[in-house]
């Protein structure tokens, strides 16, 4: 917030038209040449910060880790060029078969649950009532410190074994315990922790469904469509780019889920494995076990894979998304 | 309603269709009110369940040390203030407000960087011509989707080089040099909804780019700053992989690693103290989210920014 005023300080007059009265109209002759050449030089002026940046923090150390990750490179102990070995050593690997299962284990659970409660509360917040700015409010709020430590702590506690969950559900004659100490349950806690955060993708549904032009609606419903066909045949067509845009999102967002999961279940996704997920291993394999050659095999795996899910999904959404419009298809 | 009244008496066959008419009216006011209920009903148990988390954390922290875990009522049975005490007094020696004003600091900087440093590079990208732009564009968009990790391992040896591991400037670099592809992204949008004209008519009043930059574009782009720099408080006050990676003396550690290490380590003997500390750790979000709400939740329908 204090920036803000230190970088627009110099414009104090907004009015733009204090300029040179004299001299105009030999500026305007020679104005496209000077401008275009001007234009250039303010571009990459401009983009300097960015293009260093790129090169050394973003660009730089991905085309260094893909090397890396042909190495069996230790942080302390140096490495050696090895070639594919250490992909080889994943397909051995049980921590790599564990953390690949958990992680798609949670993306299947955690995506679909939060998006379909997302659609359905933002259908329900887009009739005109009263108290939807309050609902629309409460709703977000938790989307912005579910990703927090504190929040991971809190729920740990709510999960714990003789927690509030275990008593809960217990009464339905539950005896698990808490899902924190059962392994069979475990990744449940995130599953849920994501639901929980349902009101961001929710706040653009709703956008979207205010997109929705209300004549559809009434032309189905004087033709005697129900609630339903008018759900599935205008609703979800109309809003099917904005539901491409969150799932799209949601997906590659959970595939990278770490700090929760850290927190809960540790660098060893305790209990028994079955919160060690993707991300939490690489940060073990990189930062505890030092090994970062290994594990920049890990994340060239996650790349890839985030890579083809996004472009399976593309594909996908070529046949499936309507684009109002568009209509010459 | 003038209208219908005085068209009823003239046209007698209208009468009768008006009778059933205005029944149906009126049992649509009634099934509207049955409606409403059943809506509000329904949102209120969304919300119950939203909100039992934050209510537990806030009487969590009031209550004594044996009935937090076991307890799944929000409502204490006794209330004791000694958890904020030991809160306060922090951890090995550090107290809390030092741990509050590292957190502050990263927040603040990582602000000041993302404003000064996207919204340059998003006027090049958004409003300019030059060789290379597209590309420069794409490899924008592409990072949005990438996974972080991959450039971990690398950074952390480049930070490590550089002598800097165990400060904050591994933190806050990137903010400062644009990398952010989300908020460039969104200043690329935003300023792409300002007419050209804008631009025209200046530069025929003789203003450069520069001029352009500073008088039109960084006032008009206020709505973005303003949703961004909130974002970015949020983010960096949450950001908890950053200061595990990079911060490993206690007196620098920002709020997120100390409750981590608190959870480690002391969490055991004094769990009342570690959920005062959680309260207190998610208050300025929260407190920042009430104020700002409105402008949050514009700013995320407009350009689907995530939390």
């Amino acid at each position: 917030m204090s920036a803000s005023p230190s970088t627009t300080a110099p414009p104090a007059a907004t009015g733009a038209e204090a300029p040179p009265a004299g001299g105009s109209r030999g500026a305007a002759k020679r104005r496209t040449p000077i401008s275009r050449r001007g234009e250039r030089l303010v571009g990459y002026t401009f983009m300097t910060p960015w293009i260093i940046g790129s090169l050394v923090f973003t660009v730089g150390p991905m085309l260094w880790s893909l090397y890396l990750s042909f190495t069996d490179y230790h942080l302390l102990l140096g490495g050696e060029f090895i070639g594919v070995e250490n992909y080889t050593a994943m397909l051995d690997d049980p921590m790599f078969a564990r953390a690949v299962k958990v992680t798609l284990m949670y993306v299947l659970l955690a995506v679909p649950l939060k998006l379909v409660a997302s659609l359905a509360v933002a259908m329900l917040l887009t009739q005109s009532r009263r108290g939807i700015g309050f609902y629309r409010a409460a709703f977000y709020m938790p989307s912005l410190i579910a990703m927090s430590v504190g929040i991971a702590i809190v729920w740990k506690a709510l999960f714990a074994g003789g927690g509030p969950q275990d008593q809960f559900m217990s009464w339905f004659g539950w005896e698990g315990g808490g899902f924190i100490g059962n392994p069979s349950v475990s990744i449940l806690m995130l599953v849920l922790l994501s639901v929980w955060t349902f009101g961001a993708p929710m706040v653009i549904f709703m956008a979207g469904l205010l997109q929705v032009p209300g004549e559809l609606h009434e032309a189905a419903e004087v033709d005697g469509a129900g609630r339903w066909h008018r759900f599935v045949h205008i609703t979800i067509p109309m809003l099917s780019p904005v539901i491409f845009f969150n799932v799209l999102m949601e997906t590659v967002h959970a595939f990278q889920l770490f700090g929760p999961a850290f927190i809960i279940g540790g660098t060893a996704g305790g209990p028994a494995w079955s919160t060690l997920f993707y991300t939490v291993r690489i940060y073990a394999l990189a930062f505890v076990d030092l090994r970062m050659g290994y594990a920049s095999a890990w994340a060239w795996v996650l790349v890839l894979a985030v890579g083809v899910v996004t472009l399976v999904m593309f594909r996908a959404a070529k046949n499936l998304v309507y684009y109002a419009g568009e209509d010459n298809r | 309603m003038t209208a219908t009244t005085a068209a009823e008496p003239i046209d007698g066959s209208q009468a009768s269709p008006k009778v059933p008419r205005v029944i149906a009216r009126k049992r649509r006011t009634a099934g509207s009110r049955l409606k409403s209920v059943i809506w509000h009903l329904a949102l209120l148990a969304v919300l119950v369940v939203v909100l039992y988390p934050a209510f537990w954390v806030l009487t969590a922290s009031v209550k004594p040390n044996a009935e937090i875990l076991t307890s799944i009522s929000p409502i204490p049975t006794s209330i004791t203030w000694e958890h904020f005490a030991s809160a306060f007094d922090g951890m090995a020696g550090v107290p809390l407000w030092r741990f509050f004003w590292n957190s502050f600091v990263i927040a603040a900087l990582s602000v000041v960087g993302i404003v000064a440093s996207c919204s340059i590079t998003a006027y090049a990208l958004g409003r300019l011509e030059f060789p290379g732009r597209k590309a420069m564009f794409a490899v924008v968009i592409a990072t949005l989707l990438l996974p972080g990790q991959v450039m971990l391992i690398p950074q952390y040896l480049i930070f490590s080089e550089m002598d800097v591991v165990n400060t904050i400037f591994p933190l806050v670099i990137g903010k400062f040099l644009g990398l952010d592809a989300f908020f460039v992204f969104m200043y690329v949008q935003f300023l792409r909804g300002i007419p050209r004209e804008l631009d025209q008519a200046a530069t025929i009043d003789g203003a450069g780019h520069f001029r352009i930059f500073f008088s039109i574009m960084l006032p008009l782009l206020r709505p973005a700053i303003v949703t961004s720099s909130i974002f970015t408080f949020i983010w960096s006050w949450n950001d908890f992989m950053g200061p595990l990676i990079y911060l490993h003396e206690i007196e620098k550690f920002p709020m997120p690693r100390l409750l981590q290490s608190y959870n480690n380590t002391e969490a055991v003997s004094n769990y009342g103290g570690m959920m005062a500390m959680t309260l207190l750790s998610l208050l300025p979000v929260v407190l920042f989210f009430l104020v700002f709400q409105k402008f949050l939740i514009k700013g995320i329908a407009t350009s689907g920014v995530k939390g």
